[in-house]
Order: structure tokens, then C-alpha cells, then sequence
């Protein structure tokens, strides 16, 4: 059974999003995602600074058997990335909604209500 | 393991067993108009009795010549140990194997092959080679494109210095990709492309430049300028080397003065000069190798050491999330081989030779070379085309047509050269001379003898030397 956390939004393409306290959002991989994978080797972060918009192929996570993509969930700018993850990418594994976390994004436009609550996504998951 | 081919029997429950009513009926799925029919083309078979008196035929008309011709191949001496390894049965096959883990010999060979690959090129990362030079050099471009996340404009300055047949290539690979191969002319004097050549060509935003050392005409290339300039201009370098020149010249892993930015970034080129037979053109194979941070980039197989459960050395087929078989159609190649019989011999050729034998034979190419140029540079009618350094080739221009000195020289039984003309016409009437350690000081006397001669007939009479053979 995996982790959901509620206050997080979530796409159908396992990415969680928090809205910070000074307007930036941090996203990730959700638990259901990073079972799925197995032990993550290697994560390609996105460049600090780059701008993308919702649905783009921003970020690469490499785990033993498979290498998935990851969908920017909202348009905006990199303002950050989790550099932890050089050295360490299996935080993703054991801490995939707090350490784990990918990049922070300052949003473009206010998308955040199109996305998923916590019990669409895991009606989403259960299938 | 054996090839056994299926029986009638076995087919038949093979289909009963999918369901299937014929073998044709698994291809319903491609459209008609896509499917191959009968190819007419292709004569009836032969029997083995038949092929063999035909080849043997065929083989008769193989000529003695002495081989003065490089343009990309090379005749160098491969000692008999490097065939007679190479053909053993625990070592004679071309393919990878898919059951990587089980085939440790082959694994380990190929580690090998690729840390001397690294050590010869100073690169970091080698992968277990692809095809050959030319679609090495595709690779590459790909790879450029894909790993040079700063730029956008997926253009790639290529001078004609770079062997017109890996251009070709490369451009057949990439022309449905988006990506622009633009062509940087050469200095007429030097043989060699120039900074300002260069600037003229490239815009705000190029994704990598290709130089090739040495190049196609033979002459070097002055790498260290150009891949200090293209760093600081984020342009990535892509290397295209004759790996054994690479013994004797600055490897790529070292080019440029910059130390930070130092080295090129990919390095590409085709590894017959070490253990391949020439052999009508191939089999060769392809050697790609790159900085570390380009690593997950790099397409084809690559090796890796580590340890299993119980801390024991084994190799292992690894990073292979690049690869088809996991990243699918993102993979960053088709292809999920390598040249794995050629490779072999490459591999016990560098081994006997070494690093001091290669350096050696890389001196004796050049020497001879030297030699070559000098006495027929005093041949009237002969001029010696670039004023760079060269290699072990070497570009000359002749007052009568090309191809008919060629033809004569080759009645005379000297391989003269490659026919420069129709790819580079603004050269005239010029040829590539090429020589290796296996060309004695009498076989370039015996050269400049035949050229003096070929060269005091009359134009008209070098024509129907060609005629009365």
C-alpha cells in the first residue's frame, strides 16, 4: 500500500507537486512511482533557470531496469534542483515526498487546481 | 552454440501451438504495400561446388600491386598471432552475447578492449565499438546533439577536411533528425581548415564541430586552437581519429591548452589500422569514446567490472538503461551491438604491439612517408599540394590526369594512390599517396622509378598506355 500524502497534488503521470509558503512549488515522484522503478541509479535533473511549460519532458529518473521520464506538472522556471541526488539518488527510494524531491518551480500560471487531489490519485493507482 | 535450423515438423507445431495458420499470417500486421515481394534481383543459389569454383575465379584476378593507397583503409602488418587467437572457437564469434553474464571470457575481453581504448585516446569512457568509422561519426553528431543541452540549434560545423565518405554517412544518418551539417571550406595552402574558416561559418549557436586528425588529405589539423575556441564558445568537439596516429600524436583526450575545458569531448574513428586485415573494405569497426559526463549518451554495448554476491570479480553488460531493450524508442541508438570479431583481433593486436610498438609503427608510417614525398616531389610534374605537416598521407598534384597516371602506374605494379578529383576538383589533377611501416625504402624507389617513367610520356601517350593493356 503506498503513501498519500492528502495536502500534495499529483498527475496521472505519478509527479506530486506542494505549494510552498513563498509561492514556489516543489515536485517528485510519488511512492507508487518509485516501487514501480526499483532502485534508482541515476537522476537527470533539469538546469537551474530553464523555463518549460506543463507536460514537457523535463527531468530523466534511471533505476536498475528502466529509465522514466518526468512531465513538468505546471508551466513555469527551474528555480532550483535537489543536488542530493548526484551522490545519492536512492533517497528518491526511502524518502520520495520529503529529501526526495526533484526540483522547486516558480509557476507561470495558476494550474495547480487542475491537477489531482490525494484520492483521485489513488483511485488513479488502484486500477 | 550450433545453428539448427527448425523442421518442417517443428514449424508446423509451432504454429498450431499460436494459432497461427501460416508463418505469413504473423506479418498481416505491415501493410501490403510495404511488404517486400520476391526479390527478383537476387540470382538463383548456387551449389557449393559452383561458389567455390567462382571464387576461386574471382580470386585469381587479385593483383600483387605495391599498396601506396589509404583514404581510409590501411595496409599495415597484423603478426600471425593476432588471426590465429582471434580464429579459435572460444573466441570466434561475431556477435554480442545477450546472455551477457554467462559469456565472462567475451565480457572481459571486450573491458579490455575499452580500457586500452581509453589509455590510446585519453578519452574517459569507451564504449564496445559500433559498425565502423563512418557511422561512428553519425553517432557521435547524435550524441552531440542529445548531450549538449545549452545549445538549440542542433547545427554541427563538419570541415571537407573530414573524409568525404564518413560525411556522406554521416549526413544519410542524421538528414531526418533535424540536424544541419555545415560545411567549413579548407585553406588551399595548408590543407588544413583555420579558425577564421571557422568563424566565417559558424552562427551564435552551433552544437558541436568535427575535426578530424589527422584529416582526410593527411595534413594535422591545430586542434588545440580549435578546441579551446569551440569550448569557449560551448561548442562540443567531436574527434575523428586513426587510432594508430593517435599512439604517436596528442590524443584527443588532450586537446587544447584550456585545462579546464581540456580534451575533446567525443572521439570517433575506425579501428583497422589496428588488426584488420583490409580485406575489400571490411569488416572494420568503429570506435566512440567520451568524456564522463557524456556517458549515459553514448549509444552500443559497454562493459563493465564489479562484484557479485560473494565479492568475486565478473563483468557485467552495464548502463544499459541507454540502450533499445529498456529506453525503447528513446533509446539513444538502434543499435545494441558490435563489431565483437573484430574487436578481438584489435584487442591481441594492441596487446602484442603495446603502447611503445604502436608509437613505433606510427613513426615508420610517417618516416616513410617523408621518404615518398621527397623523391617524387623531385619529379617533374609533381608538386607537392598542402605546406602542413602530414602523417603517413599526403597530397600531390600532377600535370597529367589523375586517374590515367593511376592506371598506368597500376600496369606497372604500384597501387599509385587515391584519385582525389572527383570529390575535391578544385585540387586538379591530385592524388592521395599513402605509406606504412610496410613500404621499404626499395618499394618507394621503386615508385618514384615507375612515376618518373609514367610522368616523361606525353599526355597522349599515358592514354594509350591505358589502351594497350
Amino acid at each position: 500500500m503506498s503513501e498519500v500524502p492528502s495536502e500534495l497534488k499529483y498527475t496521472k503521470s505519478h509527479e506530486w507537486l506542494r505549494l510552498e509558503d513563498d509561492g514556489l512549488v516543489t515536485v517528485g515522484i510519488s511512492d507508487h512511482a518509485q516501487e514501480l522503478l526499483g532502485d534508482l541509479v541515476f537522476v537527470e535533473l533539469p538546469e537551474a533557470g530553464t523555463d518549460f511549460v506543463t507536460g514537457d519532458e523535463c527531468c530523466v529518473v534511471e533505476s536498475v531496469k528502466a529509465a522514466s521520464d518526468v512531465y513538468m506538472p505546471i508551466s513555469g522556471e527551474i528555480v532550483e534542483v535537489n543536488e542530493e541526488l548526484a551522490d545519492e539518488p536512492e533517497i528518491i527510494n526511502s524518502s520520495p515526498y520529503d529529501s526526495g524531491w526533484l526540483f522547486k518551480v516558480r509557476p507561470s500560471a495558476e494550474e495547480l487546481d487542475d491537477l489531482m487531489d490525494a484520492d483521485a490519485y489513488q483511485a488513479e493507482i488502484a486500477e | 552454440m550450433p545453428f539448427i535450423p527448425h523442421t518442417e515438423q517443428e514449424i508446423s507445431q509451432m504454429l498450431q501451438t499460436i494459432g497461427a495458420d501460416s508463418i505469413e499470417d504473423l506479418f498481416d500486421e505491415i501493410p501490403a504495400h510495404l511488404r517486400a515481394a520476391v526479390l527478383e534481383a537476387v540470382p538463383v543459389g548456387m551449389t557449393e561446388m559452383e561458389i567455390s569454383r567462382l571464387m576461386h575465379q574471382r580470386a585469381e584476378k587479385n593483383t600483387k600491386a605495391l599498396c601506396f593507397l589509404g583514404a581510409g583503409a590501411y595496409q599495415h602488418h597484423i603478426p600471425a598471432a593476432v588471426w590465429e587467437i582471434t580464429t579459435r572457437g572460444e573466441y570466434y564469434s561475431a556477435y554480442t552475447p545477450y546472455q551477457a553474464e554467462a559469456s565472462q571470457g567475451t565480457l572481459q575481453l571486450t573491458y579490455e578492449y575499452q580500457s586500452m581504448m581509453t589509455a590510446l585516446t585519453a578519452m574517459d569512457v569507451s564504449n564496445a565499438s559500433m559498425y565502423d568509422g563512418a557511422s561512428s561519426l553519425a553517432e557521435a553528431v547524435l550524441m552531440a546533439v542529445r548531450g549538449n543541452r545549452k545549445s538549440k540549434s542542433r547545427k554541427i560545423l563538419i570541415p571537407t577536411t573530414v573524409n568525404p565518405v564518413y560525411r556522406q554517412t554521416a549526413h544519410t544518418i542524421v538528414k531526418g533528425q533535424q540536424i544541419d551539417l555545415v560545411e567549413v571550406p579548407y585553406d588551399a595552402a595548408t590543407g588544413t581548415v583555420t579558425l577564421e574558416l571557422i568563424k566565417q561559418q559558424a552562427e551564435a549557436d552551433i552544437t558541436a564541430i568535427v575535426i578530424q586528425q589527422p584529416n582526410f588529405f593527411g595534413c594535422l589539423e591545430a586542434v588545440d586552437e580549435i578546441t579551446d575556441w569551440a569550448h569557449e564558445n560551448n561548442i562540443l568537439v567531436i574527434a575523428v581519429i586513426n587510432p594508430l596516429a593517435a599512439a604517436l600524436l596528442t590524443p584527443p583526450g588532450e586537446w587544447g591548452q584550456d585545462e579546464a575545458s581540456k580534451g575533446a569531448d567525443i572521439a570517433c574513428g575506425d579501428g583497422q589500422p589496428l588488426g584488420a586485415p583490409m580485406s575489400a573494405g571490411g569488416p572494420y569497426y568503429g570506435l566512440l569514446c567520451c568524456k564522463q559526463a557524456l556517458v549515459r549518451q553514448m549509444p552500443g554495448r559497454i562493459v563493465g567490472r564489479t562484484v557479485d554476491l560473494d565479492g568475486k570479480e565478473g563483468f557485467v553488460l552495464t548502463l544499459q538503461a541507454r540502450e533499445q531493450h529498456i529506453r525503447r524508442s528513446k533509446a539513444t541508438s538502434n543499435i545494441c551491438t558490435n563489431q565483437g570479431l573484430v574487436v578481438t583481433a584489435s584487442t591481441i593486436h594492441m596487446a602484442i604491439m603495446g603502447a611503445e610498438g604502436l608509437e613505433n609503427t606510427a613513426a615508420a608510417c610517417h618516416a616513410s612517408n617523408n621518404s615518398l614525398v621527397e623523391k617524387l616531389s623531385t619529379i617533374k610534374g609533381v608538386k607537392k599540394a598542402f605546406s602542413s605537416v602530414h602523417f603517413h598521407e599526403t597530397v600531390l598534384q600532377l600535370d597529367a590526369p589523375a586517374a590515367q597516371v593511376l592506371t598506368a602506374l597500376m600496369q606497372k605494379g604500384i597501387l599509385g594512390g587515391f584519385d582525389l578529383s572527383l570529390d575535391y576538383p578544385e585540387l586538379g589533377n591530385a592524388i592521395l599517396v599513402c605509406t606504412t611501416e610496410m613500404r621499404s625504402e626499395e618499394d618507394i624507389a621503386a615508385y618514384a622509378t615507375a612515376m618518373q617513367e609514367v610522368l616523361a610520356q606525353p599526355a597522349n601517350n599515358i592514354a594509350s598506355l591505358q589502351e594497350s593493356a
